[in-house]
This record gives C-alpha cells, structure tokens and sequence, in this order.
C-alpha cells in the first residue's frame, strides 16, 4: 500500500543533503571540538561554520545562538535561565511571566513548575481562532513582570501569534521576550530584530534536520542562569559535548531552509489551501485555527459525531499519516488544551484532526486524502450513536 | 507492548460486526458520556430469554469501537442470565488485551449489555 505523510508538524524526513552534511562527522571528524588538536580543530570548525547558518536564518548574530538538545530544552534553558538570573539580580522584579494558554508542552509544564517553586504566571486566554489580545498582555503586565513567553506559531492549530505587536510591547515595558519558534521557523520569515524577540527556541528536526539537536537564540546582552552545569561550554549556558553530526545537520537544515523558504511557502499553502477547500466539503466539518493567519503547512479541522482516534487509525489504515487532539490519542486522556482554550467542548475537540504538510507532499497526496477522508467519516458517523440524521 | 492494539482489535475496528440499530429492539442501553469520548447504545431482541439478535452504535476510540464489536458476538445466542455474566474483563480478554490506559474508559460495552437487558426486564415485567 502506498502511504502517505501529513504529519509534518510531528517531525520530518532529514533532507538527503543534510544526510550528507553531517556523515563524515560520525567516523572522519570524531574530534571533540573542544579539544586542542587538530581533530578537534577540524569539528570546531563545522561547529561554528553551522552555528552562522543557524543564527542566519533567524537574522542573528552567530554569538547569540546556544546549541541544545531540541525545541523543549531551549524552552526550559530559556524560561528557567532568565527567571533564576532575574530573581538574583532584580529583586522583586523577576516573579511575573506572562504567557498564553496554547503554549507547546515544553513551555506550558515549565511555567506550571516556575508556579511551583514560587512564581506568579499569567495564562493569557485566547480568542476563538486561537489569537491572544494584545490590549490584554499589555494590561497583565505588572512592576514585577520580567518575562513574557508566547510562542511564534502553534504547534496544534497553526495560528500565528502577533509577534511584532509582542516585542514592541515587550520592549516599551522592558520584559523579556521569548518565543517558542519550533513550528514557524523555515515557514515564516524571521527577523529577531525586527520583532525584537530577545530568546528564540528552534528545533532541527521540523525542519528537516537530524532530531536531538535545537538551539536558543539568546540577545547580545541578555544574561541567563545556567540549567546544564559542566565543562562550561557555550559561554557557561550549555555543557554537554557537542554533538557534532547534529549542529552539523542543524546547521545544513538551516541553510537549505533559508534558501527554499520563499518557494515553500507558495507551494505549501497551495496544497494547504486545497486540502481545506475540500475537507470543508464535508458536512458538520469545520476549519479550527485562524483563517488567514495560520502556518502555510497546517489545516486542521473537527468533524462533529466522531472520535480523533478511531479517524487517525483508519486514516492509517489508508496510509495516511495524520494527527488529533482526541483525548482518547493522549497519554492523559485529556482533550487538547489547546482545543479546550479556543473554546471548544471536550466532545468537540474529540473529532479533531491534524494534517500538516511538507516539501514531499505532492498535489496527487492531498487528492488522495480528500478522496479518502469523506467516506472513513461517514462510515464513523453510521457507527455513531450521536449522529442521527 | 501492552500499549499497542492487539492484531484482534484492530480487526473488530476496521470490520465491526454488528453495527447499526434495530429498530422495534426488545431492549435498549446507552452508557458513557460525549465529554468523555465514548458513548455506545446496545440494541437486543429477545425470545424465551435468548439473545437473539444484538447491534451496537459507537461513539469514541478504536477500543471503545472494538470492544463494543466483540461483545455482540460474545452475547448473541446466549440466555440473558448468561449474558448478564460478561464482564469488562471478559471482553478484554477475549480481544487479547487492551493498552492499560484503555481498559477503563473505553470498555463500556458490558455495561451497556446489563442495560438493554435491565431495559427489557422492565418493560416486560409480568
């Protein structure tokens, strides 16, 4: 059976060229980059050749990016470092953060622990298309408010935060701003400077780089506390050896993401907006996300009467690879809070499914899923005691 | 890998038996609730206290779909007083286990069985 991948949002296929890029850091440049000798020497090098690429397709500095583990590490590097650097240094201010109520697990379960150890969190709600109000950030911020951490794009609706609007805030109350960029960056053009975003958290492997590898875009000047404690290196943020193959592949990912963005992003949303014009065929079926404002790659709808689940399993059962913010899909049995924040009932975020696209999608794979879906939805409704029509 | 689905309820998701209503059903039970993700209605038809045609509507997840495919099976044909007898742990096991985190909110199915039973013993009081 032929399968098909819409499941971009979850992880991607590392691009055959960054394959490439990285192989000879596994067995011909094994150096540690730390070391002195002209092993070392040579994967230091790739280090801080990548270490331009990364910074490059974000407009910073090659000085401002600390090498991480992924997307969730940058968050707590980003969230915990400046919290436990303000606490010490600012007094009283340094006990408020603001964020919002969709947050990406990696930034939502820190701010719960931050709460725990005696910080105060804001939970900004959102509108129904997944939006904060930015009249009400503005009102949230106090004396004591050092840190306000929304995400670029979200990971589950795609709705794209209005990060400029945010930095200009952020820096007229002098707060902090960091952002959780996994799902925006090589989808969206960004230019910290320009959004005066002051931390950044990416990942490698939604952008079709090699997974365990991300990285923390941290401002000249911003100061952050150490949460990995060890050799010292990335300026004293972040100790563990290098893990060269993966900066590597971060790095090419990066790069091939900078180069292809623009043509992307046309391709992308073709596909994307095909795939909604369609779907939306379908009765009782409805768009969640913010109509315009969303990622070119991500559609993501609910189909009254039936269960995430059981949708993605058939949907497998046809090769397609797709996602859900179904309860019954998690490990806690909870419905998506995301779902839940946008204003949906538990039983409505049940039939909900994500598809997100990529640069292998082709316009056969979404008519073959607009093909296919209809019928898998029916025969649930037909099994579904709450559709009676 | 008790957290997979086993080959048997993948089956009874992908081909449930039994599926649909009947309409002058001798008896009727619906248990679970929408906000949980599962709700599933069990219709019976009953002769001298024999199972004699049963049909299951679903709504939830693979294993709420499966359990509810296999119990139908299990009950058609049997005394009501036998039926009465299956529990959420037979049900399960005659799927070949179900992923721990399913085995309480999805395996409903029994229950909604002693419901349409309990529903034909009342409206056919003597």
């Amino acid at each position: 059976m032929e399968r098909i991948y819409m499941d971009y949002g979850a992880s991607t296929p590392v691009d055959k060229e960054v394959i490439e890029e990285m192989m000879p850091y596994f067995d011909k440049f094994y150096g540690n980059p730390s070391s002195i000798h002209s092993f070392g020497r040579e994967a230091f090098d790739a280090v801080e050749e990548s270490r331009k690429k990364i910074a490059d397709i974000i407009c910073a500095n090659e000085d401002e990016m600390v090498f991480t583990s992924g997307g969730t590490e940058s968050d707590n590097l980003a969230i915990k470092g400046i919290a436990f650097r303000n606490k010490k240094k600012r007094g009283s201010k340094g006990t408020h953060i603001i964020t919002s109520a969709i947050e990406h697990p990696g930034v939502l379960t820190t701010c719960k622990y931050m709460e725990k150890i005696g910080f105060n969190v804001k939970y900004l709600p959102v509108d129904k298309h997944g939006l904060i109000d930015i009249k009400e950030l503005e009102d949230a911020i106090s004396k004591d408010t050092f840190l306000i951490t929304i995400m670029f794009a979200n990971n589950e609706i795609g709705t794209i935060e209005p990060m400029e609007k945010i930095g200009k805030i952020a820096k007229e109350h002098d707060v902090i701003f960091h952002t959780d960029a996994v799902q925006a960056v090589g989808k969206v053009p960004i230019d910290v400077n320009k959004l005066n975003i002051d931390l950044l958290a990416l990942s490698s492997h939604k952008i079709y780089g090699p997974k365990g590898a991300g990285a923390l875009y941290v401002r000249n000047g911003v100061k952050l506390q150490t949460i990995v404690h060890g050799g010292g290196l990335e300026k004293g943020l972040r100790s563990s050896t290098y893990n060269t193959p993966g900066v590597v592949g971060l790095g090419k990912a990066c790069e091939l993401g900078k180069i292809r963005i623009k043509k992307d992003m046309v391709y992308l949303k073709n596909l994307r907006d095909m795939l909604i014009k369609d779907i939306l065929k379908i009765e009782e079926s409805y768009l969640n996300g913010h109509p315009e404002k969303r990622l070119v790659n991500n559609a993501h709808f609910r189909f009254t009467a039936i269960e995430g689940e059981s949708l993605n399993l058939m949907l497998d059962g046809k090769g397609i690879a797709a996602a859900t913010g179904s309860a019954c899909s998690s490990k806690k049995l909870q419905a998506s809070h995301v779902l839940l924040a946008i204003g949906l009932k538990p039983e409505e975020a049940h039939g909900s499914l994500r598809l997100t696209l990529g640069r292998m999608n082709t316009k056969e794979d979404v008519e073959y899923v607009v093909e296919v879906l209809p019928e898998i939805v029916q025969n649930l409704r037909n099994m579904s005691p709450l559709w009676n029509r | 890998m008790d957290e997979q689905y086993t080959e048997m309820v993948k089956d009874h998701f992908f081909n449930p038996r039994n599926v649909g209503e009947i309409k002058d059903a001798d008896g009727v039970g619906t248990v679970g609730n929408p906000i949980c993700g599962d709700v599933m209605t069990i219709y019976i038809k009953v002769k001298d206290e024999i199972i004699i045609d049963i049909k299951f509507k679903t709504f939830g997840c693979a294993a709420a779909i499966a359990t509810s495919s296999i119990l139908t099976g299990m009950a058609k044909g049997k005394m009501l007083d036998e039926a009465l007898k299956i529990t959420r742990d037979d049900v399960a096991n005659e799927l070949g286990g179900l992923p721990a985190i399913k085995l309480h909110c999805s395996n409903l199915a029994a229950d909604a069985l002693r419901e349409a039973i309990k529903d034909y013993r009342k409206k056919n009081k003597r």
